[in-house]
């Protein structure tokens, strides 16, 4: 059987589970680049040129690193954080998974239930999830994949994400330092960092100023 | 779930929607001692809702969400109507069941959650509207009774299927006409809270939501003696106002005026021996807590 390039969109309505077409998950060590098996380090690099390339590159982190689960969690957000400032690249949260279409503020966050919403009003090109359940994800992936031309990616602490266009799996708080190095590494070589200048959103409320945090 | 996980990790913390900061902050998870007071001063765990403005169902949605003993063990199990809509903006575990299923989904997560956390206690809470409860699940409602699973039960009445446009439900009166239901009732409003009582409920409590406390002290006692004991259940008169022609501001009214002696909904509870004495228990424990944090301020003032 052909292998099923999983492509950036838009491919229809509802574009088909990539594991449906017969595409498989990588092994411990591996990732997949459209899905194709590659070496995790060949992922990780193509991950991070793509995300130098974008012109709107944006990390959407889920509730298992924005919610303070364990010191796991923490480490992870941190190891986010230094990751978009090596682009640097924009964060929009997915704080949880509500439906909360129609309410959605889609500067402030994604939902994913109507993540094409987060991707057509910032005009989101590359992006990738990070710590997203995986069925979550699957869902976002392929609405997304469905409705628009976002290149997405998927790290993943689980066995990857057929449904991204790049995934690579078991994503410790290393890995996710890895692919800071791999950013930082492909700068230094010259690459350069095609974003359209962002303002991130960022809000600090009352009590904490008071607090002085 | 325990109130210490809901934080929100420290490097991620300044991109988080404002609202989430805010819960965070200012929700009363953990708080003992929580209840209808808090509301206005802090998050009653509703961030907002999509009833229609004025719906009783609103009201009653946001006592009781500050009435629970612990929301950040609590999971709520709903079924399809208006009772659903307020769901995706609630801060509290909700599981939303197949219409009618609602009692037989909170069986098996009731039991699951006792297997999976034996030291914690963990609490069920059923809320549907009368549809689900009395006709379509009625079933589903009074096998669990029967079984005894240590649940609360709480019906949201308005009296017909309002978010299908009114069509006629076992609760609504003899000889309501409703748009979906131009005949007419023929036969009496059920009688659920007697059923509920002969099914072995423990704790049963037929009343509006016009007076915060009383919805207050329901819900804590029905969640405690579900928790100890058995089944609870308690039936809340939420008049869907849209569909009975009525504004916005008039809910409460028609509340106050249905509760009143003779009306449908008069305050009636049922209670077994065994919940009166857990309840009376919880009672004296809390008066003399009160007594003794008054006795400790005027120690403090006099010092
Ligand atoms: C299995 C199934 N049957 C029927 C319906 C259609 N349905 C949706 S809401 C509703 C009525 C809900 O009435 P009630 O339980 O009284 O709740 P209310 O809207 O009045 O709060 C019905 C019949 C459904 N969603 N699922
Ligand atoms: S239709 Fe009736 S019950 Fe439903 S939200 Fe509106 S007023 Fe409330
Ligand atoms: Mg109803």
């Amino acid at each position: 059987m052909d292998l099923y390039k999983v492509s950036p969109g838009p491919e229809s309505f509802l574009p088909p589970a990539a594991a449906k077409m017969g595409n498989v998950l990588p092994d411990p060590g591996q990732g997949h680049i459209g899905g194709t098996i590659v070496p995790e380090e060949e992922a990780m690099e193509m991950a991070a040129r793509k995300f130098l390339e974008g012109k709107v590159p944006t990390i959407f982190p889920g509730p298992l690193v924005l919610w303070h689960w364990n010191e796991k969690a923490a480490k992870k957000a941190k190891a986010i954080r230094a990751l978009a400032d090596a682009g640097p690249f924009r964060l929009i949260p997915m704080a949880d998974y509500r439906p909360k279409y129609p309410k959605i503020n889609p500067e402030v966050e994604i939902n994913p239930n109507h993540p094409n919403l987060t991707i057509w009003h910032n005009e989101i090109d590359v992006c990738i999830f990070v710590g997203v359940h995986c069925h979550q994800a699957n869902l976002s992936l392929k609405i997304i994949r469905g409705g628009t031309d976002c290149y997405t990616m998927a790290m993943c602490a689980q066995a990857g994400h057929e449904d991204a266009c790049l995934s690579f799996r078991d994503a410790t708080v290393e890995k996710i330092e890895r692919l800071t190095w791999w950013v930082n590494k492909l700068k230094a070589e010259g690459v350069k960092s095609q974003a359209k200048e962002f303002t991130q959103f960022k809000h600090i409320p009352k009590w904490r100023e008071a607090e002085g945090n | 779930m325990s109130a210490e996980k809901i934080k929100i990790c420290e490097d991620l913390y300044d991109i988080m929607p404002p609202e989430y900061q805010d819960i965070v902050e200012n929700a009363t998870y953990g708080k003992e001692g929580r209840g209808w007071k808090d509301i206005g001063e802090s998050k009653e765990l509703i961030e907002q809702h999509s009833l229609c403005a004025g719906c009783p169902e609103s009201i009653a949605f946001r006592y009781i969400l500050a009435s629970l003993p612990a929301p950040e063990d609590t999971v709520f199990v709903g079924s399809t109507g208006c009772t659903s809509l307020v769901f995706p903006m609630v801060a509290v575990h909700n599981i939303h069941s197949l219409f009618g299923n609602q009692n037989a989904i909170a069986t098996g997560l009731k039991r699951a959650l006792m297997v999976r956390h034996p030291d914690k206690v963990k609490d069920v809470v059923v809320l549907a509207g009368d549809g689900a409860t009395v006709d379509i699940g009625l079933d589903m409602t009074m096998q669990s009774w029967f079984r005894q699973e240590k649940f609360t039960t709480i019906c949201f009445d308005n009296e017909l299927y309002a978010n299908t446009g009114g069509q006629e439900s076992g609760l609504m009166q003899k000889g309501f006409v409703s748009k979906m239901a131009p005949v007419g009732k023929l036969f009496d409003k059920v009688r659920l809270p007697e059923i509920a009582r002969e099914a072995g409920c423990h704790y049963v409590v037929m009343m509006t939501s016009s007076k915060p406390n009383r919805v207050e002290k329901a819900i804590r006692n029905a969640v405690h003696v579900a928790r100890e004991i058995g089944p609870t259940y308690i039936q809340i008169y939420t008049p869907c106002i849209l569909e009975i022609g009525k504004q916005s501001m008039e809910g409460l009214d028609e509340m106050k005026d249905s509760e009143g002696i003779g009306g449908r909904f008069t305050y009636k509870e049922y209670v077994t021996d065994a919940a009166a004495a857990l309840i009376k228990e919880m009672d004296d424990a809390e008066k003399a807590a009160k007594k003794a944090a008054r006795e400790k301020a005027k120690a403090a003032a006099k010092a």
